[in-house]
C-alpha cells in the first residue's frame, strides 16, 4: 500500500512515521508538503506529530488552512483513511473532521511518558488489528492533550462507539491516575462517523522496534496495510456532483 | 474609513481552564483572597482598511468563527473603533 504524510512547517514526527510504514512495515511511503493540492494517490494520509506552525493561535489552527488540507478533507469525505497522532490529532479537530478539541494538560505540565491505553474499537482501519480490550503501551509527549467535548457530542461518542482509545492502567481500568492529561472520560482517540478517519494523542509511529521503546504501535500500522491490501471494504460515500 | 477591530476570546463556561485556575490560586497566594474565578483569554486586535462598520462586524465575526476562536471551546466577542493615528 501507499502511504502520504504530510509535512507541515514545523511537524516533527513526519520522519518517525515514514520510516515506521516504510523501512519497518516495507510499504511505500511518501512525504507530501503542506502546499500540495494534492495527495497523489495515497490509500492512507497520515497527520503526523509535532508543532506545526509553532502552535500559533491554538495548535493545529494555521495547519487546517494549509493548501493540502482541502485535499485532506475531500479524501475523507470519500471514505479515504485519515490518521492523525497527537498534532495531527489538533488539526483533524481544528480541521472539523473530528468533533472535539485537545486543550491544555490539566496539570499544566507538559508530559512525556510511556502511557497505556486500551482498545475500545477494534473495527477501525487502525484498530482491527486488535483484540477488543486490548491494553498497548505507547508514549505520549503534549503539552495541549486534554480532550474535550461538550456533552452531546460525548454521549453521541460513546453511543456510536466513536471512542478508539482510552487511557487505563495496565489491567484496562480508566482510572484518574492513568489519565495522563485530564481529558474527559480518559478520551486518548476517537474517530470519525464514518469511522475512516481517526486521532490520537499516543504515538505508535514511536513504538514499532523493540530496540526503541516496544512494539505495541506496529500492529497499529499492520492493521492499516492488512485494511488495505486485503480489499477490506473501505465505507465510499456518494461522491457528490 | 479606518477601523480597529478588537477581538476578545475567552475559554467557554464549563469548559477547564486549568491556566484560569492556577492564576486564580497564585493571586490567593499573593493575598488577592477576593478573586473568585479567573478565566484567561487572547486578546486580539486587527486593522481594517477600506471598511463599513456593519460590513467590517459581520466580516471579522466570520473571522473568528473561521479561525480566531474556536466554537468548541472559546467564546468570542467584537468590539470597533475609528482608528485614530
Amino acid at each position: 500500500m501507499r502511504w502520504g504524510v504530510v509535512v507541515f512547517p514545523g511537524s516533527l514526527d513526519d520522519r518517525d512515521t515514514l520510516r515506521a510504514a516504510g523501512r519497518v512495515l516495507g510499504d511505500e511511503a511518501v512525504a507530501l508538503w503542506h502546499k500540495d493540492r494534492e495527495l497523489g494517490g495515497v490509500d492512507c494520509v497520515v497527520l503526523p506529530g509535532g508543532f506545526s506552525y509553532g502552535d500559533y493561535l491554538r495548535c493545529g489552527a494555521m495547519a487546517k488552512c494549509s493548501p493540502i488540507m482541502e485535499a485532506v478533507a475531500r479524501h475523507a469525505r470519500d471514505g479515504g483513511l485519515v490518521l492523525g497522532i497527537c498534532n495531527g490529532f489538533q488539526i483533524l479537530c481544528e480541521a472539523g473532521l473530528l468533533p472535539g478539541a485537545l486543550v491544555r494538560n490539566r496539570s499544566l505540565s507538559f508530559v512525556c511518558d510511556l502511557v497505556t491505553v486500551r482498545v475500545e474499537a477494534t473495527d477501525t482501519f487502525l484498530t482491527q488489528g486488535c483484540r477488543a480490550g486490548e491494553v498497548l503501551e505507547l508514549p505520549v509527549k503534549h503539552g495541549e492533550g486534554c480532550y474535550v467535548a461538550d456533552e452531546d457530542t460525548l454521549a453521541t461518542l460513546e453511543r456510536e462507539r466513536r471512542v478508539v482509545f482510552r487511557y487505563t492502567d495496565r489491567a484496562g481500568r480508566p482510572t484518574p491516575e492513568a489519565n495522563p492529561n485530564g481529558s474527559l472520560a480518559n478520551i486518548a482517540g476517537v474517530c470519525s462517523a464514518g469511522r475512516n478517519v481517526v486521532g490520537l494523542m499516543p504515538h505508535p509511529e514511536h513504538a514499532v522496534e523493540r530496540l526503541t521503546g516496544g512494539v505495541d504501535g506496529l500492529n497499529l500500522f499492520r492493521s492499516v496495510q492488512a485494511w488495505v491490501t486485503r480489499g477490506r471494504a473501505v465505507p465510499v460515500a456518494a461522491a457528490p456532483g | 474609513m479606518p477601523l480597529l477591530a478588537r477581538v476578545y476570546v475567552t475559554p467557554k463556561r464549563g469548559i477547564l481552564d486549568p491556566q484560569g485556575k492556577a492564576v486564580q490560586s497564585s493571586l490567593h497566594a499573593l493575598g488577592f483572597a477576593e478573586v473568585q474565578d479567573v478565566k484567561v483569554g487572547k486578546y486580539i486586535e486587527l486593522e481594517l482598511r477600506d471598511a463599513e462598520p456593519q460590513a467590517a462586524t459581520a466580516r471579522v465575526r466570520a473571522m473568528c468563527e473561521r479561525l480566531l476562536a474556536n466554537g468548541v471551546i472559546e467564546d468570542f466577542r467584537v468590539e470597533l473603533a475609528e482608528e485614530r493615528r
